[in-house]
């Protein structure tokens, strides 16, 4: 499904991606674990079409098609979608209307027809429930004077909504309580599926006790210098980040 | 390339108009008046963004208001939103193409069919070149009052239309709008310049809102001709009034509004909006001012403004609370957004409050469109202009919201719309 080779990223004259290999296929879950600064962000950036990254080498191929030359908008009719570790607050805008308009584009790019008025809400509806939001928040200006796991359900209800191939979770569990934690792991799981895959970037293990990986991937100065099964994250968990770091300047 | 007004051009301009108008007592005062002033100079601190007189100058001699023939309204879209609809060509009321109907406890006529005595009263000419210049030289406008208790609901719309044919024409209308104790009514004016020379148009409207009276008054300042207006508008409210202004402006060489809320009574509630969706090389330029006189009343200013191509916006708020003012809330925004480099917006708040017991705030911002917020939207799948369009248009609704009339409403918002190629 993804397919990342020798991916080389930088940020004005800052390289921070230097060499990024993976591949996902469907039906999987990778975590993308590191320490602050290792460049876990900016893949998630990257693949999502941020345009203030440069990418200087290498290649990321989306159900075999070149992912980098396109638009985001267009990466998202693909199928991507990416949760924000930080949702914008938008005044003016309401989740539901800017929804039906994305879901609209996103079915003529694919030559399928509109959503009428009725079948939008019945979508939406059976969403809300998945994800236990609730629709005075999804009527008013989007993010704007939500919690903080307001805005990662409502990330997670995007998500539920636009129905992606690949979802990258981008530190969903920064600034997230324990029970917010649970209902957004829990929304995520439900739309685990054989056909779609899901990549986690994460600083901690916690979520993972929720949203299991089958691959755990250490990142550490822009490239993968480990990859493991679950256990790895909790070896990460019990040991920190310095033992990958000295192993890594030892090579 | 600067091109400064000569020195003689502001001369010109009066020896062309001297001894050929109609003067009343008022006229002589007023034309005295701006014989003194001329038009403004090129330091005058009041138009140092909105160099009134030099855009005249490009079109050097200025016509008085040459009769029009124009037979039909082809070309203008003006709103369909029932109510009265007087029409105004080149500043004369034309009975053939307005349409007005008897609702009793309202009259519209035209000024020259009668004169309020309180004309001029309202809004004063000293020190304002474009006042005194239309006190002196309006040679026709629009008369409105509301007798006590009367709520009119269906709009009064007033089309200002100027038809340059020929030649460039000069206007100067005159509006004047009463409303008796707990009048009602909802004043729209629209402007249009047909034909392809200039039209240099001032208007001077003055709104008495007598107590417990409602105003709701809109400009909608669409005018894709060649015209250079200058507006000035005075509302003053009596206690327990209600105002809601909305000044939309879009289109024009230039746009001038000096207008002007002097609260003269308790427990008033004034609403004051304005939106500029500027592109091309159209200057809009805002000054405005509330002005709390009274004790207890409330005022909220909320002018937005989004500039494309050339195009350059002003705003200036002066927010007055006079000492006795106590208890007044008087609150001020003024938001841009810049699309590209080469537009330009100077914003100026001024509070003066000279009331200790008060609540005022203001702020001003200027910045581009967020990029962030841009990203977002695309990265669910809206296409870049979708998202830019979404975003610009929930900027610029905010200040559609106090508009209470449906039709009126929807016709604002498929303006603003259009403009902003809002398509979702």
């Amino acid at each position: 499904m993804l397919s990342i080779s020798n991916l080389h990223a930088s940020i004005g004259e800052k390289k921070i991606l230097n060499g990024i290999h993976l591949s996902v296929k469907p039906g999987e879950v990778h975590a993308i674990m590191g320490p602050n600064g290792s460049g876990k962000s900016t893949l998630a950036s990257v693949l999502s079409g941020r345009e203030e990254y440069e990418v200087t080498d290498g290649e990321v191929l989306f159900e075999g098609k070149d992912l980098l030359a396109m638009a985001p908008e267009d990466r998202a009719r693909e199928g991507i979608f990416m949760a924000f570790q930080y949702p914008v607050e938008i005044p003016g805008v309401s989740t539901i209307n800017f929804m039906k308009t994305a879901i609209n584009q996103i079915r003529q790019y694919r030559g399928q027809n509109a959503l009428d008025a009725v079948s939008f809400l019945n979508v939406m509806k059976e969403k809300m429930k998945l994800v236990e939001i609730d629709q005075s928040l999804l009527n008013r200006s989007l993010n704007e004077g939500f919690s903080g796991g307001e805005k990662k359900r409502n990330e997670i209800f995007q998500m539920a909504m636009l129905e992606p191939k690949l979802a990258i979770l981008d530190e969903t569990d920064s600034g997230l309580d324990i029970d917010a934690l649970r209902i957004v792991a829990n929304g995520v799981n439900k739309l685990r599926s054989k056909d779609n895959a899901v990549i986690v970037v994460t600083h901690y293990q916690r979520l993972l006790d929720y949203i299991v990986p089958d691959f755990v991937h250490v990142l550490y100065k822009g490239r993968i210098v480990k990859s493991g099964t679950k256990d790895l994250a909790l070896e990460l968990e019990a040991k920190g980040y310095d033992w990958i770091k000295s192993e890594t300047a030892a090579v | 390339m600067e091109t400064g007004i000569s020195s003689s051009y502001s001369d010109q301009f009066i020896a062309q108009l001297a001894g050929t108008l109609p003067f009343a007592h008022l006229r002589d005062q007023a034309w005295a008046e701006f014989t003194r002033l001329g038009l403004p100079a090129k330091k005058a601190e009041e138009y140092k963004y909105t160099p009134v007189a030099r855009y005249l100058e490009k079109t050097g001699v200025w016509p008085q208001t040459t009769h029009s023939t124009i037979a039909n309204l082809a070309g203008i879209n003006g709103p369909e939103i029932g109510g009265q609809r007087v029409v105004l060509v080149n500043g004369k009321w034309n009975a053939e193409l307005s349409t007005t109907h008897v609702v009793p406890g309202l009259t519209v006529k035209s000024l020259t069919q009668e004169t309020p005595t309180l004309l001029g009263g309202v809004n004063g000419f000293s020190n304002d070149s474009f006042s005194a210049l239309n006190t002196a030289a309006w040679t026709d406008g629009v008369y409105v009052r509301v007798a006590k208790n009367t709520r009119v609901g269906d709009p009064i719309t007033i089309l200002h239309i100027q038809e340059t044919n020929s030649a460039p024409v000069q206007v100067h209308t005159r509006v004047f709008v009463h409303l008796e104790p707990g009048a009602e009514a909802t004043i729209v004016h629209q402007t249009q310049t047909l034909g392809t020379h200039s039209a240099f148009h001032t208007v001077v409207d003055e709104a008495v809102v007598e107590a417990g009276s409602r105003l709701n008054y809109y400009k909608l300042q669409t005018d894709t001709g060649k015209s250079i207006e200058v507006w000035n508008s005075t509302i003053r409210q009596a206690d327990d009034s209600h105002v809601d202004t909305f000044t939309l402006t879009t289109d024009g060489e230039l746009v001038r509004n000096n207008f002007h809320i002097e609260i003269n009574g308790q427990r008033c509630e004034s609403h004051f909006h304005g939106l500029y969706l500027l592109q091309g090389d159209t200057l809009a330029d805002n000054h405005t001012v509330v002005d709390h006189q009274k004790p207890n009343s409330f005022s909220n200013e909320l002018y937005k403004g989004i500039m494309a191509d050339k195009s350059k916006g002003v705003f200036n708020g002066k927010i007055f609370v006079r000492p006795h003012a106590q208890k007044t809330n008087a609150y001020q925004s003024n938001r841009n957004i810049l699309l590209t480099d080469t537009a330009s917006v100077n914003t100026k708040p001024q509070l003066e409050i000279w009331a200790d017991d008060v609540k005022c705030s203001h702020g001003c911002t200027s910045g581009q469109l967020d990029e962030e917020a841009l990203f977002y939207l695309r990265s669910r799948g809206l296409a870049e202009g979708t998202a830019k369009a979404m975003l610009l248009y929930a900027f610029a609704a905010e200040t559609l919201e106090t508009i209470k009339n449906e039709p009126l409403k929807r016709y604002i918002e498929n303006l603003v719309g259009n403009r902003l190629h809002k398509n979702f």
